[in-house]
């Protein structure tokens, strides 16, 4: 086992594009350190010792969703009595402060709001440009650009083009969880399907948008399961060239339906990143979320494959709803430091992977 | 330099001052917890990792020492002070009984009035009445503090405990073996060499214990290398050390504060104690301060023991650091790192209790 391992690593770093098959035996690897040291080669061939991060907040502008993911402790059904929506205006004045603090990027997602069609979307991203014209505005996971097609019974393209007109800049990776069907009816049963989060971001790199990929794990998936969400992944990626960043999101386990399972431990959320490094060959980047790994595994993650350790997040409530122990937020000298302590160079990016200088920052 | 390194680990040749400061500030890190792994497999070929089954019981928070990095201590006589009384503390140890704990870590502030009679007496009692537990209890600090209050010498102090039942000595208040670093975060505190001195008679009379380091206090790396090769000249005077334990510094509600050292810094210092320290058999991973995430990387950089289930810890929790670990996940932290769960006692000989276990889980 060790000596294949040892072979695929050899010819993952000669250039060979992994197959599923090696991506599995890499997962069942028994020595993990040598996983993470071929994955970091690989790394460091395409970024030497920078590591990227940026500055950016966390916007969730509802929690009622008509979907019941058993994963998800964030929701709330619309009629409850803790459920909120943001006023376009209320969304405006967060992200007006957050541009104040020095953020390039408003990440905002939310739940399935029943009224929540085209027309609200795109108020509530204009009033976010209008308070906040330099953010970009990063918004809405496949799902939700579903649910406002669906709503508005327009084709995705034209939602697009209109969701762009009103501001918004590139799309997070959310809502991709797991493609296999199998495991979508248990844990996400209302949810589009694996084909169609698929094709909404086909749709929308088409359209000449990027956008983030994810991956939910470490619940009621198989390895093969996971290795086959990462190679649809790569498939799309060979056709549209979309993907900036691919999130291994490892699944937290408190207060939600699926509480009796443990989550995966450190050494299975490693072993992910640093196959999904050797396997995503087309994907430039690979990002760690520190709010779901924890600040500490986070940072050890850099040695393993990882290029970017996320942004500044500063109110983050999905992941914490579900038992994330990390902090809201972090600064920028706290990002800065965990990744020098790591060895690498901190580099401070836009929203495309640009690097930001202290000029335009305070521009 | 990292060929070298590894050239003389290959040949059983003890590294240098040198060798361990390149080890903790300049190795790539995958690269330093190879080498650390690949010595602890020497050192402990098969695939157990170990773990007790213990409570930690705080008798007092009332201490004079009043050191900077501590959240817990309280003056005597402020609000929040308190002294558990014998029943209380026999209460606690008879539910760790209960679970198929093996070990009671007994530690408390340096009280300005509580008296080794105190203590021979709890002892006596605790052997008597629950005769499977180790008492495995009080500091150099404490040690050294009870013997002035005495007026007793050390080894007669240490003598007199031991004839009550004490069985082993924690390696707390160890922080860093550096005086220049004492004086700053705890100036009340013995110095170094009282801290060995405590240590090497303990060790005379038959008393093991374990050593510690608490790091990210603001010292320097160099700090960090001279507490490790003075933890080793100890040992190999003594041999009595079982293993070695670092962590790092906690900085919520304290008066020192600042930033906790990272994880990155954690498995540093972790798999460089594992080469530096070539004669403590064990090195335990800390999940309490440290979080289940990084102890089970841990046992990947050099550590062999994930230490003890804690069915109850205060000082740690009284820094804002909080982490629950039920014992079935601390072993499936162990079996997904490839590892082995033994149950174990204080001197790592392996403990029985599995049916108790279970039972402490559902309890928990």
């Amino acid at each position: 086992m060790a000596t294949e391992a040892a072979v695929i690593g050899q010819r993952v770093l000669a250039g060979e594009r992994l197959t599923e098959e090696q991506a599995l035996a890499l997962l069942r690897a028994p020595d993990l350190l040598a996983v993470g040291e071929w994955a970091a080669r690989f790394k460091n061939r395409r970024f030497g010792n920078q590591v990227f991060f940026n500055v950016n907040r966390h916007l969730n502008y509802t929690n009622c969703c008509i979907h019941h993911c058993a994963f998800c402790a964030f929701r709330r059904d619309p009629e409850a009595v803790d459920g909120y929506l943001l006023s376009p205006r209320a969304a405006a004045d967060l992200a007006g402060q957050a541009a104040v603090d020095g953020a390039t990027e408003l990440h905002v997602v939310g739940g399935l709001h029943p009224e929540l069609g085209l027309a609200e979307g795109c108020r509530l991203l204009a009033a976010i440009r209008a308070a906040a014209p330099g953010l970009h505005l990063k918004a809405f996971t496949a799902v939700e650009l579903d649910h406002m097609a669906r709503l508005s019974g327009l084709p995705l393209a034209v939602v697009l083009t209109e969701l762009r007109d009103a501001g918004l800049d590139s799309l997070p990776g959310g809502g991709a969880e797991i493609f296999a069907p199998r495991v979508r009816r248990r844990i996400c049963p209302d949810k589009i399907s694996g084909e169609r989060w698929l094709e909404v971001m086909a749709t929308a790199h088409e359209s000449g948008l990027r956008s983030n990929a994810t991956m939910l794990f470490g619940h009621l998936e198989t390895l093969e399961e996971r290795v086959e969400h990462l190679a649809r992944l790569r498939r799309l990626q060979d056709r549209t060239d979309g993907f900036q960043a691919f999130v291994a999101l490892p699944f937290q386990h408190r207060n939600n339906p699926l509480a009796d399972l443990p989550g995966p431990t450190a050494v299975d959320i490693l072993r992910t990143l640093a196959v999904a490094r050797l396997f995503l060959d087309n994907i430039p980047h690979i990002k760690a979320y520190w709010v779901m790994l924890g600040v500490k595994l986070a940072q050890v993650s850099l040695a393993f494959g990882v290029d970017d350790l996320d942004g500044t997040v500063v109110a983050e409530q999905i992941g914490h709803a579900a038992g994330a122990e990390a902090p809201q937020s972090l600064s920028r000298a706290d990002l800065e430091r965990q990744i020098r302590v790591a060895g690498c160079r901190p580099v401070e990016r836009d929203s495309f992977y640009r690097p930001v200088t202290s000029g335009m920052k305070h521009a | 330099m990292l060929e070298a390194i590894e050239g003389k680990l290959d040949r059983g040749q003890r590294l240098d001052r040198r060798d361990a400061l390149y080890l903790l500030t300049e190795a790539e890190l995958p690269a330093l917890g190879r080498l650390a792994a690949d010595v602890r497999r020497r050192l402990h070929p098969g695939d157990r990792v170990t773990y007790v089954v213990d409570r930690n019981v705080n008798y007092t928070n009332i201490c004079l020492s009043r050191c900077r990095f501590c959240a817990f201590y309280r003056e005597s006589g402020a609000a929040g002070a308190y002294l558990l009384s014998h029943d209380q503390i026999l209460a606690k140890v008879a539910e760790l009984d209960a679970c198929g704990g093996t070990q009671l870590l007994l530690q408390g502030g340096l009280h300005p009035e509580l008296e080794l009679t105190w203590f021979e007496d709890l002892f006596r009692t605790i052997r008597r009445d629950f005769p499977g537990i180790r008492i495995h209890a009080l500091s150099p600090a404490e040690i050294d503090h009870l013997s002035a209050l005495a007026g007793l010498d050390l080894e007669d102090c240490l003598r007199r405990l031991q004839a009550a039942g004490l069985g082993s000595l924690p390696g707390g208040g160890a922080e860093v073996l550096v005086d220049a670093v004492r004086r700053r975060v705890s100036p009340a505190k013995i110095g170094w060499r009282r801290w060995a001195e405590v240590m090497a008679t303990a060790h005379r009379l038959g008393l093991r214990g374990t050593a510690t380091l608490v790091f990210g206090l603001g010292e320097t790396p160099a700090d960090i290398v001279t507490h490790l090769l003075r933890v080793r000249a100890l040992q190999a005077a003594t041999g009595g050390f079982t293993a070695f334990i670092p962590w790092s510094f906690q900085p919520g509600h304290t008066e020192l504060g600042g930033a906790e050292a990272t994880g990155v810094d954690y498995l540093r210092v972790l798999a460089t104690a594992r080469l530096v320290l070539d004669n403590v058999p064990h090195l335990q991973a800390s999940w309490v301060t440290q979080g289940p995430h990084l102890a089970q990387v841990a046992l990947l950089f050099g550590a062999d023991d994930l230490g003890g289930t804690m069915l109850e810890e205060n000082v740690v929790a009284a820094a804002g650091t909080r982490f629950r670990l039920p014992v079935e996940q601390l072993l499936r932290l162990i079996r997904e790192a490839g590892f082995r769960p033994v149950q174990r006692d204080t001197d790592y000989g392996e403990a029985k209790g599995w049916k108790a276990v279970r039972r402490l889980k559902t309890e928990g």
